[in-house]
């Protein structure tokens, strides 16, 4: 039976662990609006790439030498997996749902024989993955000092990815970042980027017939690797908002747990302050009594 | 009205413009251009220069630093890499984006022993030929 002494400190922490919680959430709150903001405005842009790409190499993935960044190196041996993840925790189940879903992927093609590499933006999804597939890490990228994240940290990201692979040192590239759909709800995604992915465009004859300048495999050529900065570029601010988003739910769990542990703590308190004053109040008449 | 049309400028952080224009003036890879209503359908890319555009009472000029640009007969969208409207484009941001060339300039100088890609050297010059002609200094510009 902890004393009034220690219930009343308790329910001190309690409270003062609820207002972190509150301020986090709120917080949260705030951010999550400005990287959904952000997310929207890049919106139109990667809408566009991805209707002009889909033209083009629509065009081009028939033709013999097409790019290998769209046809790939014609072997898919290596793959490379971008596991994008917070620098923070305290974010409810945000890092371990991507760190889940890359774990079982590269699990999936390790026991088809394939080789996994990994490049970790992010520490979270580092820290858990290092654990079991350390030994499969080729790099990482520190986010802890981008405090919004720009088009240029996405491009220096890309480029990094870009260069790797002109090395040759992996044939297939996947993205995996928690896709926004609302503050409950963020979704896992893998996007394989290289070989691009094209979205089937709506080929009802509204890819009119285009003039190129320079040529058409000239700007495929320019395309490409601005097309992979721009779906890291969205990934980056998918994973944002998500991360805000899930903060927040997450927060709000916890300041109303702690609401419900104030209130039974402080039902407690009062139950063992009226013991004790009916203890000494017996005590006392049956002093009287027997005197 | 059949002599305008759409025209959006978008950056991959935000869409920068979106107006009726009747006359859009781009600096195409292979040489500027202008592109009015019903124009033939082209993608072309674009180096570092200024794009204007004009329409009923609109007279907008913003920098580019690169990018393409889709045109139909009805609208013309510009992807651009980097943008500003010109009036916001300062020293500082001119002296930024030169430098950031620059160092990939000498990156390329460094790698291949028969001096940087042209292209890279031309993309340079254009920007410092933009900058010269809205008025700001390109410092240290020894091509």
């Amino acid at each position: 039976m902890p004393s009034l002494k220690d219930l009343k400190n308790r329910i001190g922490s309690v409270k003062s662990t609820r207002k972190i919680t509150k301020a986090m959430q709120m917080v949260a709150a705030a951010k999550l609006r400005r990287a959904q903001e952000a997310a929207e405005a890049a919106r139109p842009y990667a809408d566009r790439m991805a209707s002009v790409m889909a033209g083009l190499a629509g065009a081009a993935s028939g033709s013999a030498n097409a790019p290998r960044l769209l046809a790939g190196t014609g072997s898919d041996q290596v793959h490379l997996l971008v596991v994008m993840t917070s620098e923070r925790g305290l974010a409810g189940a945000f890092n371990s749902s991507i760190v889940r879903l890359a774990r079982q992927h590269a699990t999936d093609l390790l026991a088809k024989g394939k080789t996994v590499k990994i490049l970790t933006v992010g520490k979270k999804g580092r820290e858990q993955l290092r654990r079991d597939l350390g030994q499969l890490f080729i790099g990482h990228v520190d986010m802890a000092d981008v405090k919004r994240v720009g088009y240029d940290n996405a491009q220096s990201i890309a480029q990094g990815i870009l260069s790797r692979f002109e090395a040759g040192e992996f044939d297939v590239a996947t993205l995996f970042y928690n896709r926004f759909v609302s503050v409950i709800s963020q979704i896992p995604t893998a996007r394989q980027v290289i070989p691009a992915q094209i979205e089937a465009a709506g080929e009802t004859g509204a890819s009119a017939v285009y003039d190129y300048e320079p040529s058409e495999e000239g700007i495929l050529a320019e395309l490409l690797p601005r097309s992979i900065a721009t779906q890291v570029f969205a990934a980056l601010l998918e994973n944002a908002a998500s991360e805000q988003g899930a903060r927040m739910s997450a927060m709000d769990n916890a300041t109303r747990n702690a609401g419900d542990m104030i209130d039974r703590l402080t039902i407690e308190y009062n139950r063992s302050r009226q013991a004790a004053i009916t203890k000494e109040l017996i005590e006392i008449i049956s002093g009287a009594e027997a005197l | 009205m059949a002599d305008s049309m759409k025209f959006d400028l978008v950056s991959p952080e935000r869409s920068l413009a979106s107006v009726a224009a009747t006359e859009v003036r781009l600096p195409g890879a292979e040489g500027d251009m202008t592109v009015m209503a019903g124009h033939a359908p082209v993608i072309t890319t674009l180096r570092p220069g200024i794009v204007r555009i004009m329409g009923d009472g609109t007279d907008l000029e913003f920098t580019v630093t690169g990018g393409f640009a889709e045109i139909t007969g009805e609208s013309c969208t510009v992807l651009a890499e980097r943008s500003l409207p010109v009036q916001d484009m300062t020293q500082e941001h001119f002296d930024q984006m030169v430098a950031e060339l620059r160092a990939r300039h000498d990156e390329a100088m460094n790698q291949d022993l028969h001096g940087p890609a042209p292209e890279l050297v031309k993309v340079l010059a254009d920007m410092v030929a933009m900058g010269t002609h809205i008025g700001l200094d390109p410092t240290q510009a020894n091509l």
